[in-house]
C-alpha cells in the first residue's frame, strides 16, 4: 500500500498555486489535509501525476463568521471550525455536524472545504451545505466562480470542479430569526460513515408553528437529497405534527442503496426515524430549547 | 516482602517500552534492506497461462523477480501440513508461489524485490499476469453440493469427515435417545467469518552472513522455534546455522502461528541468493486477502432432553468452512466438536463435521479457535430448552452442570491433543451464583419491566463455556544467576503482547526469593532457548510458567547448597530472601545470591574482587575433589521442562445486558459481566486485562465482523473500513470477578487465560438480544439491519 510515482509541487502563493494547476490541468489533484486522499493514493485508486500541495499558501485558512453566514477558507480544518464560537453561533449546524465527522484525530488534519469537494453521498458537510443553500467559490488563473451547493455535487465523489480549479472557500448561510438545525445519524460504529444521517433546519413562525422545514440525507442517493417538508409538517406546532406522515414523505424522496453494512429497505426505514428526530429537535432548538 | 508477587496486580514491565514508541517491531528493524512485495491472485480461482514480467524490468530500484518455476528443491514444494489427522484424507496446502492454479484472491504468484516498497509495488504493477478463470466455490452449502472443485482431486470439496458418538448409558445412541426423549428441539446456527486481525500484521527480514554462511531471520510470529526448523528444512541449512527471532510482536491471536507464511522461506531464501538484507512487512490489504480467517460454520442441532431440562441427547451436524487451503489441518473443528459440551453433562453426544474447501482465505485459528462456535450452539440450545419449558434459563443450565464432586470428569472424547478430555477440575455452580450476583440477574425482570414503561427494550443473556488450555507437548524454561546478582530468564515460546515479561518475571522472583528489578525475561529467540512449540492455545503461563518454576527450583536447590558450604550450614535451614541466602532466623548468617553463582563457577582468572573469590588460591583447597564435582556444572543456571498429561481444564460465564432501539434498530450493550476462572492467578490484573481484549474481540464477533465474499469470491471488506472491529466506543465497561478452582495436574495450579473472553461473547449477546425482542437470533453477528430485517419477517 504505497502511492505510485507522483510529482509534488508546493507552492507557497495563491497564484503560484493557480498557475501550477492550470498547468497540470487534469492529472492534477490538491492536498489539503489528505485524509481521503492518501488512503486513495496508498491503495492505488487513484494515480494522479501531480500533486499539489496547498497547505503552505498563506490565507486559506480563514473561518468568517458574519450575520449572512460563515465563509471557511480551503485549509480551515474541521476541529477549528467545531471549536470556533462565532461560526456556532452564526450557523449552529456546523458544529452539529462536524461532531459527527470521523474521529479527533482526522478532524484535526482534515479540512471542510475538502469535505465538500471530495463529495461523497455518505459525508455529512456535504448535506449541510446542500441543506442550507450554500456555495462553493472556485478559483482559478482565469477568475473566480461560485457555485451554489444544488450545482456543486454533481454525482458520487463527483463535483462541480474542472481541473485547474482550486476551491478556495465555502459559504454556510445563516438562518432567518426562530430557526434551529439538528443532524442525527447512526453509523455502524463511532465515528464511521453514516448507514444513513439527516441534517434537519426548521423556521417557526411567532406562534411557534413550523414555518419552514428542511432535510438533508446522507448516504441514500448520489448526492445529498434534500427534501422540503414544510407541506407535510402541515404548519402545526411541532407537538402536533403528523411524525409518520413527515417520515413517509422522506421515505419517498429518497433512493438509497443496500450494501454490506445495510439493505436498502432498512436505509429508508432509518431515514424516516432519523428526519423526524433530527426535525423535532431542530424545531426545539428554533424555540430556544436545548437539544 | 517483596519477593512474594506470585498472585499480586504487579504493572506490566513491557509497558513502558510498549506504548511510549520504545518497541522494536518487525518493520522498526532493517532499514537498510531491500523491500520485497508480491503480485497475487485478483481472481478466487484461475489457472495462470501466462506471467509476464517484461514491462517491470526497466523499473529503477528493481533487484529480482521470482515466480514458483525459479524456486529450488524443497521450496517449490506444497507448504507443509502442520497437524496431520486421519480424517483429514484430502488435506491440501499452498505452494509458496502460485503453481498453474490459484484458489483464493490474495493468493501470492510474483515476488519482487527492490531498492523499497515503493518501488517494488511500482514494478508489481507492471507485471502482466494471464488467467483462465474458473468457476469459484463459495459458502459451505455450495462447497458441499460439489458441482465445482476447489482442488480437482477432492471430491465433493470435503477435506476431512469426522463423527464422534459418545453413547449414554447402555451404549444407547444420542439418535436413539432424542428419538425417545420427552422433548425435542431441531434448528439451524449460522456463524460469520471473522479474523485474528492483529494491529501489526506479518513481516520477515532476513540477514545472511556469506562467511559465516549463517542466517538470521526475525519473524512476527508466534512461534520463532518451529519457523527456525522449516526454514533449515526447505533452504537446506544446518539448524544451528539458522537463529530466528520474534521481536516486539504486535498482536497474534493465532495468525501467526501458522508457519511457515510463504514469505518466511521467500524472504530469507532471497537474502541468501542475492546476498543482501531482505525485508517484508505485510500490509493491511495484504493480510485480509492471504493470511488466515476464521469461525465460519453452518450447525444442524437436534437436541432431546427431559422436563427440568436435561439434555438426554444432543446430535450436532458442523460445515465448516476451511477456505482454500489446510496448512493448520482440522483443529478448529475439532475443538468446536469437542468444547461445545461446556461445563455440561450431556446424556449422549454425537457431532459430525464436514470440513470442506471453499475458494477463500485459508481458515486457522484465532482466539477462541472454534470454541466460540461450540459455546454459541451449545448455549443457543440451553436457551431453546428454556424457552421451550418455560424456565429461567439459568436454571437449565444449572440442571445440566458437571458438580464440583464429579472432577475429575471425563467427557469420553479425544480433545485436540489427541488425548482424552478429562476437565481436571472448576466449581460451575458457584461460578453462576457469583454471575447471577454479579449481573443482578434475579433483579433483572423488574429493571426490564420499568424500562418498557418507559417504552425502551431491555434483554438479559447468559453464556458459560470451558476451555481446554495449556496444551502439550511441551515447553522449557532456563534461569541463570549471574554473579552480579541478576537472573536471566528465558523461554522458548514467543511474546505477542501478553504480559510474559512480567509474569513471567513474578514467577523467578517468587521462586527464587529475588527482586523483581533483578529479573529479566527473554521470549521467542532461537539464540537464548531452542526448544519449544510456541504461543497459541492459552497456554503460555502453564507451560512456561511451570517450565521457569521448575528451572528455579533447580537453581535455588544449587544456591543453597553452595550456599550452606560456604555458611557452613545444613541446606535445610536455609531461606533466600530479597536476593541474600540465609539461615532461617539469623538473618546475619547470609550470603548474597551474587556471590553464590561467583562460588558455582570455580574460576582461574579473576576479573574483579568479588571474582577473587572463585579463584584457585582464594579459599582451603579440597585435595581429594574436582573443582566442579561429579554431576555438577559450573554456573548457577538450570533447565526446566513442563510436559502435561493433557491439558487443564479453564471455564467462565458472563452476562450481558442490551438495550434495542424500537426505531433504529441499534444493539448497545448496557452492561457486560465476567466470572472467570483459571485456577490460580499469577496476575490479576494482566487476567482482566486478557479478559478485557477477549470481550472486545467477542463482541466484534457477535455485532459487527464478517468477511463479504461475494459469489465471485471477492472480499468486498478488505479494510479497516468496512471491515468493523469494535473501538472503544463499542466496547462496554466489563465487570470481572474470579474464581480460582487450581488445577492439580501442574505445580503452580495453573489454567490458561488468553482466550477465555472472548469465548462465549456471541452466545451471551444473542441470549440477551432474544430477550430483549422475542425473536430467535440463529446468526451472528447481528447488525441494525439484520435485527430490522427479522423484525419485518415475523
Amino acid at each position: 500500500m504505497k502511492p505510485p510515482p507522483f510529482e509534488y509541487h508546493g507552492p507557497v502563493t495563491l497564484g503560484e498555486a493557480l498557475d501550477v494547476l492550470a498547468e497540470v490541468g487534469p492529472d492534477g489533484k490538491v492536498l489539503a489535509g489528505g485524509q481521503s486522499l492518501i488512503p486513495l493514493l496508498n491503495m492505488r485508486l487513484a494515480a494522479p501525476a501531480h500533486l499539489v500541495d496547498v497547505n503552505r499558501v498563506p490565507g486559506l485558512d480563514g473561518i468568517e463568521a458574519g450575520p449572512a453566514g460563515v465563509r471557511v477558507g480551503a485549509l480551515a480544518r474541521h476541529a477549528a471550525v467545531e471549536r470556533s464560537p462565532r461560526a456556532a453561533a452564526v450557523q449552529p449546524l456546523l458544529r452539529q455536524a462536524l461532531r459527527l465527522v470521523a474521529h479527533p484525530v482526522i478532524r484535526n488534519r482534515g479540512t471542510v472545504v475538502g469535505s465538500l469537494v471530495h463529495a461523497d453521498p455518505a459525508a455529512e458537510l456535504p448535506a449541510v451545505l446542500a441543506l442550507l443553500g450554500g456555495s462553493v467559490r472556485l478559483a482559478s488563473r482565469g477568475g473566480e466562480r461560485e457555485i451554489p451547493a444544488a450545482r456543486f455535487f454533481t454525482g458520487p465523489m463527483e463535483s462541480a470542479l474542472r481541473p485547474g480549479e482550486l476551491a478556495v472557500s465555502a459559504f454556510f448561510p445563516a438562518l432567518p430569526a426562530r430557526s434551529g438545525t439538528a443532524f442525527h445519524e447512526v453509523a455502524r460504529r463511532h465515528g464511521d460513515y453514516a448507514m444513513a444521517g439527516v441534517a434537519a433546519a426548521v423556521t417557526l413562525d411567532e406562534d411557534f408553528t413550523i414555518a419552514a422545514a428542511r432535510v438533508a440525507c446522507v448516504s441514500v442517493g448520489p448526492v445529498p437529497v434534500v427534501v422540503d417538508v414544510t407541506a407535510a409538517c402541515g404548519r402545526r406546532p411541532a407537538s402536533s405534527v403528523p411524525w409518520d406522515a413527515v417520515a413517509d414523505a422522506v421515505r419517498e424522496r429518497i433512493e438509497p442503496e443496500g450494501d454490506i453494512h445495510a439493505t436498502a429497505d432498512y436505509r429508508r426505514h432509518l431515514t424516516g426515524v432519523l428526519a423526524v428526530r433530527a426535525l423535532r429537535d431542530a424545531a426545539g432548538a428554533a424555540r430556544g430549547e436545548e437539544s | 516482602m517483596t519477593t512474594k508477587l506470585f498472585g499480586e496486580p504487579v504493572r506490566r514491565r513491557e509497558d513502558a517500552r510498549l506504548i511510549t514508541g520504545r518497541g522494536r517491531y518487525l518493520d522498526d528493524l532493517g532499514a537498510g534492506a531491500l523491500a520485497a512485495a508480491f503480485v497475487r491472485s485478483p481472481h478466487a480461482h484461475a489457472r495462470i497461462l501466462d506471467i509476464d514480467v517484461s514491462a517491470a524490468l526497466d523499473v529503477d530500484g528493481l533487484v529480482a523477480i521470482y515466480t514458483w518455476e525459479d524456486l529450488p528443491g524443497a521450496l517449490a514444494e506444497p507448504l507443509p501440513l502442520l497437524i496431520p489427522h486421519p480424517a483429514l484424507t484430502h488435506g491440501r496446502t499452498a505452494y509458496p508461489l502460485a503453481r498453474e492454479i490459484v484458489r483464493h484472491v490474495g493468493e501470492p504468484v510474483v515476488m519482487v524485490v527492490a531498492r523499497d516498497r515503493y518501488v517494488a509495488e511500482d514494478a508489481c504493477a507492471l507485471i502482466r499476469v494471464d488467467y483462465e478463470i474458473r468457476k469459484p466455490v463459495v459458502g459451505v452449502e455450495e462447497a458441499v453440493r460439489g458441482v465445482h472443485l476447489v482442488h480437482e482431486d477432492v471430491p465433493g470439496n470435503v477435506g476431512a469427515h469426522l463423527v464422534q458418538e459418545v453413547p449414554g448409558p447402555g451404549g444407547v445412541t444420542a439418535r436413539e435417545v432424542i428419538e425417545a426423549a420427552p422433548h425435542r428441539l431441531e434448528f439451524r446456527l449460522d456463524i460469520e467469518r471473522s479474523a485474528s486481525m492483529p494491529l501489526e500484521g506479518r513481516g520477515v527480514y532476513a540477514r545472511w552472513d556469506a562467511d559465516d554462511g549463517s542466517l538470521r531471520v526475525y519473524s512476527s510470529t508466534q512461534t520463532s522455534t518451529s519457523v527456525r526448523m522449516a526454514i533449515a528444512a526447505r533452504l537446506g541449512l544446518p539448524l544451528p546455522k539458522v537463529e530466528v527471532i520474534a521481536p516486539d510482536v504486535g498482536g497474534g491471536f493465532g495468525v501467526k502461528i501458522v508457519h511457515p507464511w510463504p514469505e518466511e522461506l521467500l524472504v530469507p531464501w532471497a537474502a541468501r541468493l542475492l546476498n543482501r538484507e531482505v525485508k517484508w512487512t505485510e500490509d493491511r490489504r495484504e493480510h485480509f486477502v492471504s493470511s488466515s480467517h476464521e469461525r465460519g460454520q453452518v450447525q444442524h442441532v437436534r437436541v432431546g432432553f427431559d422436563d427440568d431440562g436435561r439434555v438426554l441427547g444432543l446430535d450436532v451436524e458442523i460445515l465448516h468452512d476451511h477456505g482454500a487451503y489446510t496448512p493448520y489441518g482440522i483443529i478448529v473443528p475439532i475443538i468446536t466438536s469437542t468444547q461445545l459440551l461446556g461445563p455440561y453433562k450431556v446424556g449422549a453426544y454425537r457431532v459430525e463435521f464436514s470440513s470442506v474447501y471453499t475458494n477463500t482465505v485459508q481458515v486457522t485459528p484465532y482466539r477462541g479457535a472454534g470454541r466460540p462456535q461450540g459455546v454459541f450452539c451449545m448455549e443457543r440450545t440451553m436457551d431453546r430448552i428454556a424457552a421451550h419449558l418455560g424456565k429461567d434459563r439459568t436454571e437449565v443450565r444449572a440442571a445440566n452442570f458437571i458438580q464440583p464432586h464429579e472432577f475429575p470428569y471425563d467427557q469420553g472424547m479425544t480433545f485436540q491433543d489427541g488425548r482424552p478430555l478429562i476437565y481436571d477440575s472448576g466449581d460451575y455452580p458457584e461460578a453462576l451464583r457469583m454471575l447471577k450476583e454479579l449481573i443482578g440477574w434475579d433483579d433483572f425482570p423488574a429493571m426490564k419491566a420499568a424500562a418498557a414503561a418507559e417504552g425502551r427494550r431491555l434483554g438479559i443473556g447468559v453464556g458459560c463455556y470451558v476451555e481446554g488450555t495449556g496444551v502439550g507437548p511441551y515447553e522449557g524454561g532456563h534461569v541463570q544467576i549471574t554473579s552480579d546478582g541478576r537472573v536471566h530468564v528465558s523461554t522458548g515460546l514467543t511474546s505477542q503482547g501478553q504480559g510474559h515479561e512480567t509474569v513471567f518475571a513474578q514467577i523467578a522472583a517468587t521462586e527464587l526469593g529475588v527482586p523483581i528489578e533483578k529479573v529479566s525475561v527473554v521470549t521467542g529467540d532461537t539464540r537464548r532457548f531452542g526448544y519449544a512449540v510456541g504461543t497459541f492455545a492459552s497456554r503460555a503461563a502453564v507451560m512456561s510458567g511451570n517450565a521457569i518454576a521448575l528451572a528455579c527450583r533447580k537453581v535455588r536447590e544449587k544456591a543453597l547448597r553452595i550456599a550452606a558450604e560456604a555458611l557452613e550450614a545444613d541446606p535445610r535451614d536455609l531461606e533466600i530472601t530479597d536476593g541474600m541466602v540465609h539461615v532461617a532466623g539469623v538473618p546475619s548468617a547470609s550470603i548474597p545470591l551474587a556471590t553464590v553463582a561467583v562460588l558455582s563457577n570455580p574460576l582461574r582468572y579473576a576479573f574483579d574482587e568479588e571474582a577473587q573469590r572463585a579463584t584457585q588460591f582464594a579459599g582451603p583447597a579440597s585435595g581429594d575433589r574436582p573443582p566442579v564435582a561429579e554431576g555438577e556444572e559450573p554456573g548457577l543456571e538450570g533447565r526446566g521442562y513442563y510436559s502435561p498429561v493433557r491439558s487443564t481444564f479453564a471455564a467462565g460465564m458472563h452476562a450481558a445486558i442490551v438495550e434495542t432501539d424500537p426505531d433504529t434498530a441499534e444493539i448497545k450493550i448496557l452492561r457486560y459481566a465476567v466470572v472467570h476462572d483459571c485456577g490460580k492467578l499469577i496476575n490479576p490484573m494482566i487476567v482482566e486485562g486478557q479478559i478485557h481484549g477477549g470481550v472486545a474481540q467477542g463482541v466484534g464477533g457477535a455485532l459487527y465482523e464478517k468477511m463479504a465474499y461475494d459469489e465471485h469470491g471477492q472480499l468486498l471488506n478488505a479494510s479497516f473500513m468496512d471491515f468493523l472491529m469494535p473501538y472503544a466506543t463499542e466496547v462496554p465497561r466489563i465487570e470481572t470477578a474470579h474464581l480460582e478452582t487450581p488445577s492439580p495436574l501442574n505445580p503452580l495450579g495453573i489454567k490458561g487465560a488468553g482466550e477465555a473472553g472472548v469465548i462465549p461473547v456471541s452466545a451471551v449477546i444473542a441470549s440477551a438480544v432474544e430477550d430483549a425482542e422475542g425473536i430467535p437470533i440463529t446468526g451472528m453477528p447481528i447488525s441494525p439491519s439484520d435485527l430490522y430485517a427479522l423484525r419485518r419477517s415475523r
